[in-house]
């Protein structure tokens, strides 16, 4: 196979595989009669889509706002705390048992205390994608800085440098890939932060949505609410690993370049 | 000429509760604009020794002094070079080079105003080491001789009084590794910067250096000074010349001695436990 029929067959399995599993689906559902309130087919949940768009859309939006501001949130106080732990083997040392035992517990146990503390509605869910985002950006953040070589450090001191320099000439740009690594996952578990906190306590949202939809019986419209969720995942994901390439291509040593040659 | 780098007596341990010294009365003086090569069996503490002379380290016993004054914390004049080039893979060549002048003063505080005049003086350097046409790579499209060549302009470039080079060409081929001795040795000549230069290739020391400290096993103190009279510049045929084999003959015996005696040392300490 050619280089140029390669990456064409990269650029469509994706869209391929989706086909795929959509058409398995429908046939599943259409040859064995399953009904639409146990496993919707993908048209009915299309036509279910379809037919509420207004209210699916207003809920999705309020879902990403939610998402997007917790998630704001999470990349400044998870780079500030990255920076931290990472900068100070005392910190890093005293503070890693606590983030560990904080990220151990599973966020659905936090949100009817965050609703005792921010009632019901967006607050909440602002702060559930906070407390569920900010977390892989720290650790990220703080290896990216205390895998630094030592050897540069020394070179770096040896010429003066202080704790400042050592930070902003090496320290940050070398943690910027291990940065954007974490901003895809980050963003993704945002999502799900606001999700689970719209199904508990708030009155609007993609989560508020489905849980009306299952007290009804619409199967149909909760499938629709899952498909919008998972898109609105994949844009933003593929909006971060845009940036990512952007910003960090050096991290991923540009394969296709030359690699000169010589002494 | 008078003394630049001295060591009087100097012992180094890493850790309060660990036994064993890395160093241990380590005694040796080094000329302005010498080059100076530091060899021994490998876990001498010659790694060490880099540690306490650009000041990273503090002596735990002895006096370590440079330029005529007592280190006690890192020194600014120092250019240094490892084994590992740790060039900025996000930065373009020129602007690794570039990366002293960004830290050290006085340079620090002129770079904004006088950077064309700066950018000239890494071009240069970048010359005289074959690079120039490579400025604007990042540093993982070079082979490891270009990267290692790049690696000792990043240490020159803010023109050091002092360069510590440990082990810097211990990960290239016979034949690069060759060619950078010549490429040092040019730039030195010009420069006559002191040098120490830590490694456990012997035929490298004898090339490049005026005198040789040989230094025994953990814990490292100097056991043998070499004087090399060889005339410079001095070129591969060197290497072949019976005055040069000698002196890499005898430091390897002292070499095979203290390794021997070492091995010995660790038995007896294994057995008393």
């Amino acid at each position: 196979m050619t280089s140029v029929n390669r990456r064409r067959l990269e650029i469509a399995i994706p869209w391929i595989v989706i086909g795929t599993l959509l058409l398995t689906w429908q046939t599943v559902v259409v040859a064995f009669g399953i009904k639409p309130f146990v496993l919707p087919s993908p048209t009915v949940i299309f036509a279910a889509f379809v037919e509420n768009r207004g209210p699916i859309m207003q809920h999705a939006l309020f879902t990403l706002t939610s998402t997007m501001s917790g998630f704001s949130l999470g990349v400044a106080f998870g780079m500030t705390l990255g920076v931290i732990i990472g900068s100070s083997r005392l910190v890093y040392v005293g503070l890693y048992p606590v983030l560990i035992g904080f990220n151990s517990i599973p966020k659905v146990a936090i949100v009817p205390l965050l609703v005792l503390w921010l009632g019901i509605g967006q607050p909440t869910a602002i702060a559930t994608a906070f407390l569920l985002s900010f977390f892989p950006i720290a650790v990220n953040v703080a290896t990216g800085l205390a895998t630094v070589e030592p050897e540069l450090e020394d070179v770096l001191l040896s010429l003066g440098a202080t704790k400042a320099d050592l930070l902003f000439k090496v320290g940050l740009p070398r943690a910027m890939p291990y940065f954007f690594a974490s901003l895809k996952v980050s963003i993704t578990l945002a999502f799900i932060g606001a999700v689970i906190a719209e199904t508990i306590a708030s009155n609007d949202g993609i989560g508020y949505l489905m849980l009306q939809a299952s007290s009804q019986f619409r199967i149909p419209l909760m499938f629709a609410g899952v498909f919008v969720i998972a898109f609105m995942g994949i844009v933003t994901y593929l909006i971060f690993a845009f940036i990512e390439r952007r910003m960090t291509g050096w991290a991923t040593r540009g394969r296709d370049i030359q690699v000169a040659s010589g002494g | 000429m008078p003394e630049f780098v001295s060591l009087q007596d100097v012992s180094l341990r890493y850790d309060v509760s660990e036994s064993t010294l890395a160093l241990s009365g380590a005694t040796m003086s080094i000329k302005r604009g010498q080059f100076a090569a530091v060899v021994g069996p490998s876990g001498c503490g010659k790694s060490s020794l880099m540690k306490l002379v650009t000041g990273l380290k503090r002596a735990t016993g002895g006096t370590v002094s440079v330029a005529g004054k007592r280190v006690n914390g890192p020194l600014k004049i120092v250019g240094m070079a490892f084994q590992n080039p740790t060039l900025l893979p996000w930065r373009r060549l020129l602007s690794n080079l570039m990366l002293p002048l960004e830290i050290v003063q006085p340079h620090r505080g002129r770079l904004r105003t006088h950077r064309g005049e700066y950018i000239e003086k890494a071009r240069d350097l970048l010359r005289t080491v074959g690079l120039e046409e490579f400025e604007d790579r990042y540093p993982w499209m070079l082979s490891g001789g270009m990267q290692q060549r790049a690696n000792l302009c990043r240490s020159l470039i803010h023109e050091p009084e002092l360069l510590m080079l440990d082990e810097p060409f211990g990960a290239l081929d016979a034949f690069t590794r060759e060619e950078l001795w010549d490429v040092l040795q040019s730039i030195w000549m010009t420069r006559k910067f002191t040098t120490v230069l830590v490694t456990h290739d012997l035929r490298e020391a004898a090339y490049l250096a005026d005198v040789i400290f040989v230094m025994s096993a953990r814990p490292g103190r100097v056991i043998a000074t070499h004087q090399v009279d060889l005339p410079r510049p001095r070129n591969i045929e060197t290497t072949f010349d019976p005055h040069f084999i000698d002196m890499v003959h005898k430091i390897r015996n002292e070499i095979a001695q203290v390794r021997s005696e070492g091995r010995a040392a660790t038995a007896r300490t294994l057995k008393a436990v």
